[in-house]
């Protein structure tokens, strides 16, 4: 495979909005005031108005807006161009179906606090959904609430805080280790100090699984309140004494929280539920195919036992005969953790997704998942370090560890990817394995694309050996090089300000 | 490829997964849909809800307004929907560009040094912006306005409430409708936290509750639910402000039942390194050419884990880029025009409501687009006939969250709302 820099394209350049401004343009059209104005000076007195006219505000044409847009989009990488192989985050095919029912006017244009009897729909759709997921993860009681995957963790935590606070009364406060493995995610023990616990680590054995001895000492050693444990775990791979696992905590007088950052290894297959786990939050961003839209938004479901239910965030979505309704009355809810109902427009698109694939293809889009990354696993290994044997289920782990000999580490390997056409895969991620490579293809790619991105894989292990400067280098395609992250962090320019002709020249 | 894995069947992928956790069926949810089936469920439900086709006066931190038709065109490409976190920025200088641009944005319309690139949306921005203000200052105590909107409260009550956090509820002067009570600020306030135009829409006289507040050594952290009022309100930041969120859906982002909508979140220059959220900064690389990375993640979870600023990792990136659009069509003249046509819209309505026999306007202090009007019965009563018999849906009844305002209720009247609309309002609150 050979590599060709990218030939120069008008959109190399484009500046920032600001350094395309020109006094007096505009880019929309509001109707004419069609009331009797008052002096504005009657309704706001000036000195609680503005007085600097929104200085440095940019002012452009639409096409200006357009182009500027259009012209910076073609710096992204996205999933519409290729494979986008992050472990762990479930970059799979955005239906434009989705985006179209989630546009219809009856959602889009109505207010949260309309009238329960005119909001009939929405409601619906919302209790659909829950009742979809409950079916799907084994958890009666869901909340469809939390805005993203950390808000879910920080409701899930929470409703274990509440059930024990209830349970053990002023005993609790002497319940506060929460157990995380040291491979989970950074949000897990983040959320796990808003609901007021401290956390412990879980070692991970050499077969990258839960350490059960470690596990049973932590329980003995008392006051565990809870497990917060992803499965399959961070490394990719099914956390088989999960039942075990369970059993341990609820004997210690803990609950299981379950990160279902990977639940697109289990739809359809398996049920947390049916684990033993207590409540896990999902991302309908992630197993539900809502797009990651650079970032956000996401929408990250709270489904837990009925033992807990009692203790989900206000207000819930229930049915009454054939009418849907808010109820607010929940004494011993954890409370709000969002104004109103959550990213209503995300759940629209995740029951699209669902109501598209129905039982059969959610269970078929699991096994492609798994047989996707299996087959990098397996197509991969005699190039790249795997750090575990055990069969990997919808993401692959590699290390770095072949190619640092000759000075190549993971990082430049990613960045190689590039240069073939690849998204590099989510990087040092999980901290247990050294450089790590977490490989997620996810089920929205072919025979076809898996093979080229093996290829691009192995040619890099090569160049590693032969021409390693050619990999330390990289990317070589890309508009701009690797940028002094270093710097960035030590002087922050965080926004423009128009005297900072120091900002420099757009590549 | 079953075969070349060596594997017989797709339920030998599974085999590291007891049998005994197995579902072992399919799934009891539906047959698969084709696409037309999906679309007519989907518009049989929204159907239903009748409300998103009727004139509608609610408010009350989500609103009505119009929405240049390229926004939500530019937001539908691939390279920015279907991307993730820029975490390679030589593939996402797209996003990374544009997160700069909102970031500065928020700051030249809030008055702040600087902006984070978003936050779920405005509750959840103030929950994080009390955490915050206790790391900032040491101290635990909370002072809130109860002009402030009720689920954002609620919202930070639930992120405090199992932290060291004391949360102080202080009112509002009856006659003006803004914040009173302030006596409640002492040395061992974090924060004093106010909103403006507040819950009832009333504007507050921000600057003298920034002095208040920093008379005790504490922040002031300045809410604002109605964005679109930063086109013409002086600026939190001009005022005085430490901490300046809000909910940015009024740019140019739909209703949505809700969301998702955007939290703003911005402060000062010297809090910095305390703030939640990612932030993006200007990079060069080594031929000195100009580019954006995510930076300061040393503030973030995937690096300090249980210590870190907040536990926030995917943001609202798409619907700040939908912001950030708006903001740019909108521009300098457009973010003032429509701030000013609400202001007068508002006002014309509120003048009509206010002759209205047995109608008044309890508070005094000037408002932006939403106004509190009392009835001469329960609000409930009076806006469910102007509902059945005008068609219009006339505001917000605040018993829901104020029980001693059984009578009162809240208008909001944005640029979108028709003269004819405004009218048969009018009419129809005179006939109830």
């Amino acid at each position: 495979m050979s590599i060709t820099k990218v030939t120069q394209h008008p959109t190399q350049n484009e500046g920032l909005i600001f350094e395309r401004s020109q006094t007096g343009r505009v880019g929309y059209r509001l109707p004419k005031l069609d009331v009797e104005a008052a002096n504005i000076d009657e309704i706001i007195p000036a000195e609680l108005r503005r007085g600097d006219g929104l200085a440095d505000v940019p002012e452009v044409s639409e096409v200006d807006v357009i182009r500027h847009f259009t012209r910076i989009s073609t710096w992204n990488y996205s999933i519409d161009l290729g494979m986008y192989p992050l472990g762990s985050c479930t970059m799979k095919y955005n239906s434009r179906l989705n985006e179209k029912v989630a546009r219809i006017g009856g959602y889009t244009n109505l207010h949260p606090l309309a009238p329960e009897e005119e909001s009939q729909g929405a409601l619906e759709l919302m209790y659909r959904l829950q009742e979809d997921l409950a079916e799907i993860t084994g958890l009666p009681g869901v909340s469809l609430q939390p805005a993203a995957g950390a808000q879910g963790e920080m409701t899930g935590v929470m409703l274990i805080r509440a059930l024990l606070d209830k349970r053990d009364g002023e005993a609790s406060k002497d319940r506060r280790v929460m157990l995380i493995p040291e491979s989970a995610h950074g949000t897990n023990p983040a959320s796990a100090a808003l609901a007021g616990f401290t956390v412990k680590a879980i070692r991970a054995n050499e077969d990258g699984l839960t350490d059960m001895d470690h596990l049973r000492e932590l329980c003995d050693q008392g006051g565990v309140a809870g497990l917060m444990l992803t499965n399959p775990n961070t490394v990719g791979i099914f956390e088989t004494n999960i039942k075990e696992i369970c059993e341990t905590i609820h004997n210690a007088g803990g609950l299981v929280y379950m990160d279902g950052a990977n639940m697109n290894a289990l739809v359809g297959v398996a049920r947390p539920g049916d684990m033993g786990v207590d409540v896990i939050h999902l991302n309908l961003h992630k197993t539900f195919s809502t797009p990651h839209g650079g970032g956000g938004p996401g929408c990250g479901p709270c489904c837990c036992t009925a033992e807990l239910a009692e203790f989900l965030p206000v207000p819930r979505v229930e049915k009454t005969g054939e009418r849907y309704h808010l109820n607010y009355e929940l004494p011993n809810s954890i409370g709000r953790v969002k104004a109103f109902f959550g990213n209503f427009g995300m759940m629209i698109r995740a029951l699209s997704y669902i109501y598209t694939h129905g039982a059969e293809g959610l269970r078929e889009a699991t096994e492609t998942a798994v047989l996707n990354a299996r087959y990098v696993a397996h197509e991969l290994k005699d190039t790249y370090h795997m750090p575990f044997e055990a069969d990997c289920m919808h993401e692959a782990v590699f290390s770095h560890k072949h190619q640092t000999a000759a000075g190549v580490h993971t990082l430049d390997i990613a960045k190689r990817l590039i240069d073939y056409g690849f998204h590099p895969p989510t990087i040092y991620f999980p901290l247990v394995v050294e450089g790590a490579m977490l490989i997620e293809p996810t089920e929205s790619v072919g025979r076809a694309d898996l093979d080229a991105f093996v290829d691009a894989m192995k040619h890099i292990d090569r160049e590693a050996r032969e021409t390693p400067e050619l990999v330390l280098g990289a990317p070589h395609s890309t508009r701009i090089g690797r940028l002094d992250e270093a710097t960035a962090a030590r002087r922050p320019v965080l926004r423009w300000r128009p005297d900072m002709e120091s900002l420099g020249k757009s590549a | 490829m079953l075969s070349m894995l060596g594997l017989g069947s797709a339920s030998e992928l599974f085999r590291t997964i007891p049998q005994d956790v197995q579902l072992g069926r399919e799934l009891k949810i539906t047959d698969p849909l084709a696409e037309p089936e999906v679309i007519a469920a989907m518009e049989e439900m929204a159907a239903r809800n009748t409300a998103a086709t009727k004139p509608s006066f609610l408010g009350a931190g989500v609103y009505s307004h119009y929405s240049p038709t390229i926004v939500d065109h530019l937001i539908q490409r691939s390279e920015f929907f279907t991307s993730y976190t820029p975490y390679q920025p030589e593939i996402s200088q797209g996003t990374l560009q544009y997160i700069f641009e909102f970031q500065t944005l928020v700051c030249q319309l809030t008055g702040m040094e600087v902006a984070n690139a978003s936050m779920y949306d405005g509750s959840t921005a103030m929950a994080e912006a009390y955490l915050m203000a206790q790391r900032v200052t040491r101290r635990d105590k909370i002072v809130v306005a109860k002009s402030v909107h009720p689920e954002y409260r609620d919202v930070a009550v639930t992120y405090a409430q199992h932290g060291d956090t004391e949360i102080i509820e202080i009112g509002y002067d009856e006659a003006t409708g803004r914040v009173s009570g302030l006596e409640a600020l002492d040395d061992k306030t974090a924060a004093l936290v106010v909103q403006s135009p507040n819950f009832f829409g009333c504007v507050e006289d921000v600057k003298s509750l920034a002095d208040a507040a920093h008379a005790v050594g504490a922040l002031l952290i300045v809410t604002v639910t109605e964005a679109i009022s930063l086109g013409l309100l002086k600026t939190p930041g001009e005022c005085g402000a430490d901490i300046v969120v809000g909910e940015g859906q009024s740019f140019g982002i739909p209703m949505s039942f809700g969301g998702p909508h955007l939290g703003l979140f911005a402060t000062r220059e010297k809090y910095v390194r305390s703030m939640p959220g990612r932030l993006c900064g200007v990079a060069y690389d080594k031929d000195g050419n100009r580019g954006f990375v995510l930076t300061l993640s040393t503030r973030e979870q995937h690096i300090r884990r249980e210590k870190a600023t907040s536990n926030i990792c995917t943001n609202q990136g798409l619907i700040a880029l939908a912001a950030t659009i708006y903001m740019e069509a909108m521009g300098k003249k457009g973010m003032q025009e429509v701030a000013e046509q609400n202001a007068q819209k508002a006002a014309y309505a509120k003048r009509q409501i206010a002759a209205i026999d047995g109608f008044s306007i309890p508070f005094s202090a000037p408002t932006f687009n939403e106004f509190l009007v009392r009835g001469p019965r329960p609000a409930t009563e009076i806006l469910e006939k102007v509902r059945t018999e005008s068609g219009v849906i006339g505001g917000l009844a605040i018993s829901k969250y104020y029980d001693d305002h059984a009578n009162d209720f809240i208008v909001a009247v944005t640029e979108t709302a028709k003269k004819e609309h405004i009218d048969k309002l009018v009419a129809g609150v005179a006939a109830a």
